[in-house]
């Protein structure tokens, strides 16, 4: 059942199922597997081998691409996500990553750089008491995981439009690609880079970004979801390709705006 | 033959179900079974109440898998519910079939059903509870679909998001809409599965 379907001499089936099993986390491919063996119905309506989980995979891949275009066209730029009182901080803020609270990465403050590279014009990398003496702004918003859960927190930091207009980025590129310490990534739109709300993290409820959260620097976007808010900052580059990112390439939706 | 003359009436009033209501039917079967399933895979990965689905009962695989689903067969789910609604609302199915809806004919036809004396002779006439049942998960279905947007852009679409109590409000509304359908569902199949006459009309129309 799952190989029953014909596929395009061209394509070597091998390499497709090695390619979409890289994908899926062990446990949960075979169940993958049986599940969309489950829906022969809709092969059977659409015409489409949708039991043949690779080919599943990649038609779906392609509806979150036309999610991407679709969210990007929703997306309005001076559209502010609320912003909440000082008491409505969630506290004990939780934390969340794919890696235990323990093994966050602990980042030398004296030997931190921001690595700055592509089409920017100065780029200097920059220390953190640098960042640190940019004007700051604060703001209480809510973070929403991809899991559904939520948490409204206060962040305080450099706009991000304003740190990538004084390093002369090129604003009319088409990405920004942040890496981080521990080998995260994750890359936005530059609609959202310029978002005024879009902020460069140094600090977290009146202290300084704790480790949990990504210390010394992280990304805070209140128009995405949480996993495009990366912590331990360390590489920006601004750039034309799409560069995806750690929980993208898995399948997660690359534009994921709220 | 009796089926004949059965086939001939029948003919002449137009199918018991119309072809679009077939058609959009099946296929909001399909969608359904891709939204509630990835939902539930979706919902596990942080359960809003106290439990979790089990699962060998949820699609995708894991959170991932889930999301692609979920936001593939929104599209299926949408597309196909707003063509039912405007051509059943051009066509005045609604007002002919799920109206008027009136409290003493549900009491005296629930009582019926309960007790097992509801006719079920003319399948193209709904009796109260049935007009009841799917006037209600007509509502909950776009209940679902308003706070499921709510839920997916809760700053492009506030104002919605507000309308729900904010993001929180809005995820608990998605979640008992769609408790609410598939309760509907349990019932509705059970209903099919004892007069098979009318899962044969919303196959063949007949």
């Amino acid at each position: 059942m799952r190989h029953a379907g014909k596929r395009p001499p061209e394509v070597n089936a091998e390499l497709l199922v090695q390619d979409a099993a890289r994908l899926l986390p062990d446990a949960s491919r075979r169940r993958f597997l049986r599940q969309v063996a489950s829906l022969g119905a809709l092969a059977a309506l659409t015409g489409c081998d949708i039991t043949d989980a690779p080919s599943a995979e990649k038609a779906l891949r392609k509806i979150s691409e036309f999610n991407d275009w679709v969210q990007a066209r929703l997306f309005n730029p001076n559209r502010l996500a609320t912003t909440y009182p000082d008491s409505a901080v969630t506290r004990p803020f939780p934390f969340n990553a794919y890696y235990p609270e323990a093994e966050a990465p602990d980042v030398d403050e004296e030997r931190y750089r921001l690595i700055l590279d592509g089409r920017i014009a100065n780029k200097q990398p920059w220390t953190l008491p640098q960042l640190a003496e940019l004007p700051q702004e604060t703001q209480i918003t809510r973070l929403v995981c991809v899991e559904g859960w939520s948490a409204i927190g206060k962040w305080t930091g450099v706009p991000l439009r304003s740190f990538l207009e004084r390093v002369g980025a090129d604003l009319t590129a088409k990405y920004v690609h942040f890496v981080c310490a521990e080998g995260y990534s994750s890359s936005i739109d530059m609609p959202t880079a310029l978002h005024p709300q879009t902020q460069m993290t140094l600090a977290f409820d009146g202290q300084t970004l704790p480790t949990r959260f990504g210390f010394p620097m992280r990304i805070r976007i209140p128009t995405k979801l949480g996993f495009k808010n990366p912590k331990h900052v360390i590489g920006m580059t601004v750039l034309n390709n799409y560069t995806g990112g750690y929980w993208e390439d898995q399948g997660y939706n690359w534009f994921s705006g709220l | 033959m009796s089926t004949s003359t059965q086939r001939t009436s029948s003919q002449d009033l137009g199918p018991i179900q119309p072809l679009y209501v077939r058609i959009t039917h099946w296929i909001n079967a399909i969608a359904i079974f891709i939204m509630v399933g990835s939902g539930w895979q979706i919902y596990n990965a942080s359960p809003l109440l106290a439990f979790a689905f089990p699962p060998s009962l949820t699609l995708g695989g894991w959170l991932a898998g889930g999301l692609l689903w979920h936001f593939a067969g929104m599209w299926l789910f949408v597309g196909n519910g707003l063509f039912y609604l405007v051509l059943g609302l051009k066509r005045g199915h609604f007002r002919r079939k799920f109206l008027p809806i009136r409290a003493t004919d549900v009491m005296a036809d629930l009582g019926a059903a309960v007790t097992g004396r509801l006719s079920h002779a003319d399948l193209s006439v709904y009796n109260a509870v049935q007009k009841l049942f799917y006037l209600g998960v007509l509502i909950a279905g776009v209940v679902i679909v308003a706070s499921g947007l709510a839920l997916w852009k809760p700053v492009q679409f506030k104002e919605l998001a507000a309308l729900f109590g904010g993001y929180e409000g809005a995820r608990l509304v998605h979640f008992f809409a769609m408790a609410s359908i598939v309760l509907f569902l349990v019932i509705h199949v059970a209903m099919a599965v004892l007069v098979p006459r009318s899962l044969r009309a919303m196959i063949g129309g007949r």
